[in-house]
């Protein structure tokens, strides 16, 4: 089987770790991992702001970089949604392009959708002796419909100590341009969710999303959040012990 | 080509959301209010909702029934006048606020009356119909409890459903005993006493009331019968006790056939109040001789809903019941209220039917489509599946096209991003270049979070700490460790 990893922009530059966490979990369990170095950003933050025609650019590239794979695998819930739910509506009205997305779109797989449904395993053999709240953010939670994927990967691991979030489903705060644009209500969202987490009394607070748990940890180096620090659920699932 | 009006009237925001959010977060009151008041309404929601297995198939058929009757609404209104007609109603037609406003306000004076009674109805406080008779000297009454607050108090409604969430009962006495003529004046804030001053209060405004005023939650196309949902019985009583009634109803209200109820009646109540059934569902087809109002008028609104039809990506929005569930499960509105969003429609629904109706360039209705982090519990929640978040990207979409060719920092900054991504070798330097650039902040520190950023960045340090690139990409490291 061909897997790509789809690293995303954001995982890129800022939160490499988490791309290389994914390597090691599927090597882990014998795949090999390609990464197609032609692969840029899929265009989220511009369509989702409003910028379709700064966007098509991207989702053209996404689809041609990442065509000819049997599954393309995304350490990131929003921009596998954006592949998913969003590329389809994008390619409306341009036949080739449409084909192309319907040949690359419905084998794009966020993490635990790859290891789960794809690949059929929960257990991936990690070590994580920690206590950990588990944030499912709403990309994943209500367009990717995750469900209790990441959850089942997470209590296979070995050591770990799972806390419920109070009010899991409800969103951070983040939303992108929402961040920047609406920075009060967005603070004022983050704040309640920093308060939760701090009622878990974990130490890290995980999630399928790089850019919630940005906005998430720079809350939480603020003080709120009781001390608990955000980690990509892939790092737990690459993690062998202590770290 | 026909042009096709836009709406006008009270979905016009005369500030930016973020202005009006601003002034809103300072209220620690109103966010206490408003956390309780949503989230109990959300909780009951969720009960009722779980109690029907058939919930998913009822949500497909309100949606696949409004999708019809909106594909051949010409035909349906038609169907709906004749109807209508045939049972004594008169039928008028207005095009905007400005003209539904003025054929009510003609209708009140010709009764040579000063006071109507009115049933809770969102569409008359679209047109801004109770300030338009205020000027030609006739008072309106709201009858409905939390209507008859806000208007006591001389404020605007904030929630579709409950539009005094904003007040808690201590507030409520307040406004009571300041503002509501013969009060006891030391009435207590339980809510039985500040229902049943309210109730002897409105008895009197029914009993006298010459012509009542309505919306309507659906018309019937098929048989010309308006219905009107409610829990209070202020609704029937204004229904029934007026010689005159004049409901003014919007054009997507209308369903093709009676028995479509069957769905709808099931929808609204649990998605709205959280209640299997509401106390009373009010079903009237034109006059009944000898039995109650005598005189019955229909005003069909278009004001915007044709505009909006016109649209294949945002007609959806034309589904909507009112039924407010969005706004129950909207963490922007749980933290800001109604008023931010500066239109009588607020949270989700609002954000994408008010630049709807009135068109993005009216006011600052551009901002709207940006109240929202795009969470999606709107879309789930509502029981005629209107896709708000895509919906909402849609009308961010357009907006930004309809300014294509001015000048825009935002613009500028999108355009150079996108450029950079289109190429790899651009790509893989620009993050190179981002990477290094942050190298001296790292220097000497222990965290790896910066907690103030300079313009424009520090739009985000201003709600939290931004992280630092580590000091490798990850394609730096792919390339070193595997190509």
């Amino acid at each position: 089987m061909r897997i790509a990893l789809f690293i995303t922009c954001v995982n890129d530059l800022m939160f490499p770790g988490t791309g290389r966490a994914v390597v090691r979990v599927l090597e882990r369990l014998g795949h090999t991992v390609e990464f197609p170095a032609e692969q840029t950003c899929c265009g989220q933050m511009h369509a989702n702001s409003g910028y379709r025609a700064e966007a098509m650019p991207l989702v053209r590239r996404f689809v041609d970089a990442f065509a000819g794979y049997d599954a393309v695998v995304g350490p990131s819930g929003s921009c596998v949604a954006m592949v998913r739910d969003s590329y389809p509506h994008l390619a409306e009205g341009d036949p080739g392009l449409a084909a192309a997305v319907s040949a690359v779109a419905p084998r794009t797989y966020e993490l635990s959708e790859l290891l789960v449904d794809v690949l059929g395993v929960t257990d991936v053999g990690a070590r994580f002796p920690y206590r950990v709240t588990y944030h499912p953010t709403c990309h994943g939670l209500r367009m990717l419909r995750l469900g209790d994927r990441p959850l089942a990967l997470l209590r296979a691991v070995g050591g770990i100590d799972l806390a419920d979030l109070p009010g899991a489903a409800e969103c951070c705060g983040f939303g992108g341009t929402f961040a920047v644009k609406n920075a009060g209500v967005s603070g004022a969202m983050l704040a309640d969710k920093c308060a939760a987490i701090a009622a878990t009394g974990a130490q890290y607070v995980a999630a399928v999303d790089n850019s919630c748990l940005a906005h998430i940890g720079g809350g939480l180096s603020r003080g709120a959040g009781g001390g608990a620090r955000p980690i990509h659920y892939a790092e737990i699932l690459a993690s062998e012990g202590a770290q | 080509m026909t042009t096709v009006d836009r709406g006008s009237g009270h979905i016009v925001t005369p500030l930016p959301f973020p202005r009006y959010a601003a002034r809103e977060l300072g209220d620690a009151q109103l966010r206490t209010n408003l956390r309780r008041a949503t989230h109990t309404i959300r909780d009951k929601r969720l009960r009722v909702v779980g109690e029907v297995p058939e919930w998913e198939a009822l949500r497909w058929a309100g949606a696949a029934t409004k999708d019809d009757a909106l594909a051949r609404l010409p035909a349906l209104l038609e169907q709906f006048e004749a109807a209508a007609t045939a049972r004594g109603a008169t039928v008028h037609w207005a095009r905007d606020a400005t003209e539904a406003s003025a054929i009510v306000t003609d209708l009140v004076r010709s009764t040579g009356t000063t006071e109507v009674v009115k049933v809770k109805s969102m569409v008359t406080q679209e047109i801004r119909l109770n300030e338009t008779l205020a000027e030609a000297g006739i008072a309106a009454v709201e009858t409905d409890l939390a209507e008859l607050i806000v208007q006591l108090a001389d404020d605007a409604p904030s929630h579709i459903l409950v539009p005094a969430i904003h007040y808690n009962r201590g507030q409520i006495r307040d406004i009571f005993r300041a503002r509501m003529a013969g009060v006891d004046p030391d009435l207590g804030d339980a809510p039985a006493a500040l229902a049943e001053a309210a109730r002897r209060h409105l008895r009197a405004k029914f009993l006298t009331a010459k012509v009542g005023i309505s919306g309507a939650n659906f018309a019937i196309a098929e048989t010309g019968t308006l219905v009107v949902v409610e829990s209070e019985g202020n609704g029937r009583m204004c229904l029934t006790l007026p010689e005159t009634l004049i409901s003014v109803v919007g054009i997507e209200k209308l369903l093709p056939r009676f028995a479509d109820l069957d769905v709808f009646l099931q929808l609204l109540p649990r998605s709205s109040t959280g209640e299997r059934m509401n106390p009373y569902t009010s079903l009237w087809t034109g006059v009944t001789p000898g039995d109650g109002p005598q005189n019955v008028h229909i005003v069909l609104l278009d004001n915007g809903r044709t505009a909006t039809l016109a649209d294949p990506h945002g007609r959806e929005a034309l589904r909507c019941i009112r039924c407010s569930a969005c706004l129950n499960v909207c963490p922007v509105y749980e933290r800001v209220g109604g008023h931010a969003y500066g239109s009588v429609y607020p949270g989700p629904i609002g954000a994408i039917i008010s630049p709807q109706l009135a068109g993005q360039d009216a006011g600052f209705n551009r901002s709207l489509p940006y109240a929202s982090t795009l969470c999606g519990a709107c879309f789930d929640a509502c029981p005629v599946r209107i896709d708000i978040p895509r919906i909402l990207v849609h009308l961010r979409q357009s907006g930004v096209d309809a300014k294509r060719g001015r000048p825009s920092a935002e613009r500028t900054a999108m355009r150079a991003l996108s450029f950079l991504m289109r190429d790899r070798r651009r790509y893989a330097a620009a993050l190179r270049a981002a990477r290094r650039g942050a190298a001296p902040l790292r220097l000497g520190r222990r965290r790896d979070t910066l907690r103030r950023l300079p313009w424009p960045l520090s739009a985000w340090t201003t709600s939290r700490d931004a992280p630092l690139p580590p000091g490798e990409t990850f394609r730096e490291w792919w390339s070193r460790e595997r190509a």
